[in-house]
């Protein structure tokens, strides 16, 4: 932590707003990625002409080891107050170089990147004098703009060590619980009655053992939890704050809750897609067409062991209502959840016919696909067939076209078993809309990256876990709940919440209220106050994108390190 | 008690949980057999679906 301080009094240090700038400007290489396409040695000289520059370097590669100690020297040697580099995109590598900065001393605020890889080497290939031309424009731009950068403070806040986790269940509960461990306090709202989600109506786990027994071990502990505070057939009302800073309302049987918290955690999970008219399911007289839950249910009330239960032929229809028009994605889930009952229901009566009618296996994880291979073994017959002629099914009886035959079979069944896809349960539209984070096409939650911020929505602070994301396995909601827990942690932890300068600022003199920044900000950062008759800017919720400078008509909005004068005198150089 | 933590492995599932305990305030040694840390990622181009540069 003293690391961290010592840092900060750096970044604050070094203001030079009376001193003439002396600029380094550092040319990089990039191997050959910028080197094999322009002159990067005559760059590198030009740059010396450059007005308010005193040092000039090229690098291999300015981003290792070397090119960063190169940089740190120069900006003490050379009493550098502006630092350059020419080099990739400043959305990979401008982090490093701007703290880099700051490790030597100069406030990070005062660099700038330039990028000639991107932007100039790799587009203009084969055409080196040209390419080394726009390189020197882009940087004599770069060199223009650094003049006039003004120094920055980062902005502080402080951060509630509390969590609220909507949804109370795999994944929930895990979240919970793995923020407990952490000492964490946590408020866990459920909007059902008892805990537990999906998986409270789950008969067995694939990976063994009953799901009730597995879920009754998590809520027992984290119900002793002194720091977890449940309320069930509670939702989420009302939301205001940011990221450390969040106030939440519940609303609860005993009237409306408020409370404090850093973070929020949404694992509202999803619920299955009931095929009302699809293959006969709720037609009078169908009763022998369930869904794979309701099996699921009637398992878990005993009837595998009830004598009424004497199934002769057993069916099950794969992607009912999924993958087609209205749901293109497949649920993934409900092949495996399929073939564990199929094989329950094959072990209990052997000499059943017990079928699975499918369009394609999706059996992933570990020991899955030996599961599939189990079930073949146990005598469960597996059919492909196509959605353009789907299995036909009348009261009591399916029509099905055998590919591996060429015949159409008809079949009389005690009990046809359609497997539905989970879909977004009927309010998460409406808490998508409170919490201001996006949902996909098809109803669920939109993380912030598909690969690497699987957990994170794009607004800080909120996090995702679950079906809610995605159909999930119980496996796959424990550990997103338990890896979501880290991520609230990595922010929760701190002393205190840091973010960047670089956010916008309205000036209360010359602003008149005509709130045409308003609506221009896609981070509800900004606001009307009533009384003075101006907008203000909330700098947490700030993310600095600009659209409230380039809108305001008095100019009064100005975003920091991209003030009119820097990016006039950037353009001016051009 | 020691509070330091080793990672073993530098593809995307060690590097992110480096970062992760980094933030947290934790020191972390991660360990990488090979002479670059990205594992398999790194040698990917673009990634599905968002068309990113994978390194």
């Amino acid at each position: 932590m003293s690391d961290t301080l010592d840092k900060n009094k750096l970044k604050t240090k070094g203001s030079c707003m009376a001193e003439e700038p002396r600029i380094g400007v550092f040319v990089c290489d990039c191997g050959s990625n910028i080197a094999g396409h322009l002159d990067c040695p005559d760059v590198a000289e030009f740059v010396k002409s450059l007005p308010h520059v005193v040092y000039s370097k090229e690098n291999l590669y300015t981003c290792s080891e070397a090119g960063i100690v190169e940089i740190k020297k120069a900006i003490i040697e050379q009493k550098l107050n502006r630092v350059v580099v020419a080099s990739c995109s400043p959305r990979t590598h401008h982090p490093l170089f701007a703290s880099s900065c700051a490790e030597a001393g100069l406030n990070p605020y005062l660099f700038e990147m330039v990028n000639i890889r991107d932007q100039c080497s790799w587009v203009h290939m084969g055409n080196r004098e040209k390419a080394t031309q726009k390189a020197k424009n882009l940087i004599r731009m770069g060199v223009a703009k650094a003049a006039g950068l003004e120094p920055q403070k980062e902005i502080e806040s402080s951060l509630i060590r509390k969590i609220l986790v909507i949804g109370g269940g795999i994944a929930g509960l895990s979240a919970a619980q793995a923020l407990a461990d952490m000492d964490l306090e946590i408020i866990l709202a459920e909007k059902q009655s008892q805990l537990g989600g999906l998986l409270t109506k789950v008969h067995a786990l694939e990976t063994g053992g009953t799901a009730q027994a597995r879920l009754d071990k998590i809520i027992t502990d984290v119900n002793l939890r002194p720091n977890v505070t449940c309320y069930t057939q509670s939702v989420l009302k009302e939301t205001s704050g940011y990221i450390g800073n969040f106030e939440v309302t519940l609303q609860t049987p005993d009237g409306l809750v408020t409370e404090k918290v850093g973070a929020i955690v949404v694992a509202t999970g999803a619920v299955p897609f009931i095929p009302e008219g699809l293959f006969g399911y709720g037609n009078p007289g169908a009763s022998s067409v369930i869904t794979l839950m309701e099996l699921e249910q009637k398992f878990k009330q005993g009837v595998l062991d009830t004598p009424d239960f004497n199934p002769k032929r057993v069916v099950f229809i794969q992607c009912v209502g999924a993958r087609n028009k209205t749901r293109e994605y497949c649920s993934r889930i409900c092949c495996m959840i399929a073939v564990k009952n199929a094989m329950l229901v094959k072990e209990k009566f052997p000499l059943a016919d017990v079928r699975v009618l499918y369009r394609d296996m999706q059996m992933y994880g570990a020991q899955k696909e030996q599961m599939l291979w189990d079930a073949r073994g146990k005598g469960v017959r597996f059919d492909v067939y196509d959605p353009e002629t789907p299995p036909k099914v009348t009261d009591g009886q399916i029509e099905f076209f055998q590919t591996v035959t060429g015949k159409t079979l008809s079949l009389d069944t005690d009990l046809i078993v359609l497997s539905t896809p989970l879909i977004p349960g009927s309010s998460a539209g409406q808490l998508a809309n409170l919490l201001r984070v996006p949902t996909d096409q098809n109803g669920f939650f939109l993380e912030a990256h598909a690969k690497l911020r699987p957990l994170d929505f794009a607004a800080d602070g909120i996090f995702v876990a679950g079906s809610g994301r995605y159909p999930a396995t119980a496996t796959e909601s424990r550990t997103q709940g338990i890896g979501v827990a880290s991520r609230v942690a990595a922010i929760l932890f701190k002393e205190k919440l840091i973010k960047s300068a670089i956010v916008a600022k309205i000036n209360p003199d010359s602003c008149v209220g005509c709130m045409a920044c308003l609506s221009m900000c896609p981070y509800g950062a900004i606001a009307y106050n009533r009384a003075l008759r101006v907008c203000e800017i909330n700098e947490i919720l700030c993310k600095g994108c600009g659209n409230c400078a380039a809108t305001c008509p008095s100019h009064s909005a100005l975003l920091a390190g991209y003030k009119p004068g820097q990016l006039l005198a950037q353009i001016g150089a051009a | 008690m020691t509070t330091d933590i080793l990672v073993l492995g530098g593809g995307i599932a060690g590097i992110q949980s480096s970062l992760d305990l980094a933030e947290m305030g934790f020191k972390v040694h991660l360990v990488e057999s090979l002479p670059s840390i990205g594992g398999k990622m790194a040698q990917l181009d673009k990634t599905f679906p968002t068309n990113d540069c994978a390194i």
